[in-house]
Formats: structure tokens, sequence, C-alpha cells
């Protein structure tokens, strides 16, 4: 082959060379499919340990009622049964550790989450009990007459 | 035609490098390794979600927020709740204010108010990842920093990822989003660290109405996947054969 163009060639061979060899190492060893696919699982395998680690926030009830029994078994045994502790006190990680106490969201607007009246009589929605936000007790927090660990019961 | 020794072994030389450079860019797998990519995981996680039991609370997007650290300020979230309002005139409202973070309080729809009399049906939708298990998001990675694990869960490798957003395009469901912070593509991670502890995701720990559950298809007996198998439920985008592992009951046609 002429030399014009068989110098391109070496040039193109030798990019991949550099790439081929480049790739050896800058690639970390623990990439590859790891019983996956190459469409879909060609991954830095480490990585799915850094995920494990990720830490985990809300703890559960079970963590809470550790300590905290009585309100546990008063939630648990009232029509507020399925809501988790930390939906309205936040997720108790380092509780008590070194977060030495968790803020208490007791605004109107957690409880109208779900007991503001929408309207929406075909779905569960409508079948909450619900308020008129405008036209019930305004200037107070729900707290001060209802108690959310006993909705049923008025607050002490 | 005569060849010289020279001009022969030149070519032979060349050839063989040739050759050689392309094979050497790929991967031969071990026989064990090969066997492990068509053996089947016995975990394979899915979402049920109920649209007849949602309230539209947002505690799942608020407790996904606080549990994966997305910043609860920027218009980003993993998951999101989506609110339908049919009115009597035929009209279709739809909002998901900050993604249904602070739950719907009222029935302003983009400064619209809506008269409850006026409402034909309405319900929410709780939506996210939908981990599908022909994830298009994950095939259009330049760098492979996004993969599906044996589990099907859908995760970014944040130490890889470049930024360029191009999964965040992929994605007919607009599931990720390019977190502010890390400046990576994020998503949900089905909540792996949590799955992987034996605890639920948060958004299905949050859900005080069982309208967000997670299901082990694997699993015959679990009672989410007896749902899934023995009811009648529907996926998201079904045409775009991303094979979503999201499984809803209660669908509308005119959700999308």
């Amino acid at each position: 082959m002429k030399w014009h163009v068989l110098h391109p060639l070496w040039v193109a061979i030798g990019l991949v060379g550099l790439l081929v060899l480049g790739g050896r190492f800058l690639v970390p060893d623990d990439f590859g499919v790891h019983g996956r696919n190459f469409t879909y699982g060609y991954h830095r395998l480490s990585n799915l340990q850094d995920w494990k680690d990720f830490p985990v926030k809300f703890q559960g009830r079970d963590y809470c009622a550790m300590c905290h029994a009585e309100n546990a078994r008063l939630i648990s045994s009232s029509v507020h049964e399925n809501v988790q502790c930390e939906n309205c006190h936040g997720p108790g990680v380092n509780h008590p550790a070194s977060v030495q106490s968790l803020p208490i969201d007791t605004s109107r607007e957690t409880c109208l989450r779900c007991h503001a009246y929408l309207g929406y009589d075909n779905s569960d929605r409508g079948a909450m009990p619900s308020i008129v936000d405008s036209r019930h007790r305004r200037r107070r927090e729900c707290s001060v007459c209802h108690d959310p660990h006993n909705p049923r019961e008025k607050s002490q | 035609m005569t060849v010289s020794r020279r001009d022969f072994l030149k070519e032979a030389v060349g050839t063989t490098a040739a050759t050689a450079l392309p094979a050497a860019t790929f991967v031969l797998l071990s026989t064990e390794e090969a066997r492990a990519a068509v053996a089947n995981s016995k975990v394979r996680y899915a979402f049920l979600i109920d649209t007849n039991k949602c309230v539209g609370c947002g505690m799942c997007v608020k407790a996904c927020k606080d549990e994966n650290e997305v910043p609860h300020d920027a218009p980003v979230t993993r998951n999101w709740v989506e609110r339908y309002i049919f009115t009597k005139d035929g009209e279709v409202h739809i909002d998901s204010p900050k993604g249904g973070h602070d739950g719907f309080l009222d029935n302003n729809l983009y400064g619209e108010e809506i008269d409850p009399k006026d409402i034909a049906k309405a319900f929410f939708v709780p939506k996210g990842c939908n981990h599908c298990d022909n994830p298009p998001c994950v095939q259009v990675c330049p760098v492979g920093a996004t993969y599906q694990t044996l589990e099907g869960v859908v995760l970014v490798d944040r130490d890889w990822c470049m930024g360029c957003a191009y999964c965040i395009m992929a994605c007919p469901f607009g599931a990720r989003y390019f977190h502010p912070e890390l400046k990576v593509a994020d998503k949900c991670t089905f909540c792996y660290h949590r799955l992987n502890k034996g605890l639920k995701p948060a958004c299905v720990q949050s859900c005080a109405f069982g309208a967000r559950q997670v299901a082990n298809l694997k699993d015959p007996d679990d009672p989410a996947t007896r749902i899934i198998t023995t009811e009648r439920v529907a996926v998201l985008k079904d045409l775009y054969g991303t094979k979503p592992h999201a499984f809803y009951l209660g669908l509308d046609h005119d959700v999308r």
C-alpha cells in the first residue's frame, strides 16, 4: 500500500492502542457486569456498598417505643395507629445520642395535609374527617383541643 | 506475484497488531461469571401503588427528602404526588405543587379556585421511579455511572457520574433530576440502604394509608406480590416498552 494510505491507518491504530492502554490504568478494577448484562449492568461494584452504607434516618415506631412507650401505646390503639411517629416528629436518626430533642411540627398545615376539606367524595380523601380551614378555629393549633396521639379524645 | 521476506514480515506484524488491538477492548467472562450473568436473583423489588388509598398528604415526599438528603427547598424531588380534578364541564385540572411536599390544603390550582360543587371526580396519583426492566436511562449513560442491580433497582454511581444529564432526558417518567448540591444525576434508589437492612423504603413506611407498598416479585407469598399477580394492575406509559415495575391499582385513563 502507498504511504499516504498507510500513514493515517497507523495513526488510527496507535490511538486505539492508547485508548486501550489508558483504559487499563484509569478504569477501576471492579468495573464489570457482576452478574448482570452489559446493557444494564456495567458498573463499579464498590458503588453497591456505597449505597448500602447510606445512613438510615427513619427509625420506625419500635425504636421510639423503647423510651416513649406510653405515647407509642396511645397512638397504636387510636385511629392514628398507622401514622408513623416520625411523620410529625421528624426522622429519629442520632436521637437521643447527639440530637437532644426532635422538632415537633404542630402547625395546622401538618394536620390539614389529611384533614383539609377538598370535596373529593369519590376518593378516600373525601372519607377523611375534615374541616374547612377558614371556618374552624382559625388562630389555634389543632393540638390545643385534639390530642394527636389519641384524636378522639380532648387534649389535656 | 512475489513477496520479499521483509515485506511479508512487515505485513504480518501489521495485520496481527491491527486485529489484536480491537480484540483487546473486549472483556472475556469466565464460565462462572457468564453463568452468574444469566442466573436469576431471588429478589425483584417492585412498587405497588393503590391510587384509591392516597389522600394526598405528601408525607412520602417529605420523608423521602429527609431520608435521602434531598434539599427540601430545591424544585427537585425523587417521588411526587399528582392531583387530578375532573370538573363537571369536562375539563381536567392537574397539579403537583412542590411535588406534593406540603400536601394539598385547598382547591387552588395555579391561581384558579375550583368550587367543590363543580368537581365530578378527583384523586391523587403517587409517582416516582418505576425501576424499569429495560431502563432507557441506563442505556444512554456514556460512562457506566448508572446501572441496574440484580434486584432490579436502578442506581446512580455518584463518584462516576459526570453530570451530562443525558439520563434525565432519557427517562420517559421524569423520575430523574440534577442534584443541585452534588452536581450529579439523582433518582430514587428504592431506599436500597433500607431494603438491605430489612426496612421498608421511607415513602412506604411514612404512608399511613398503605397507598405505597413494596413487593418482592420473586416471592409468591409476599402480600403485595399476591395483589400484583391476582388483581388488575396497570403501569404508566406501557407503550414505551421500558417494562415499568411500579404497578398501579385504580389508574384512570387520563393519568399519563
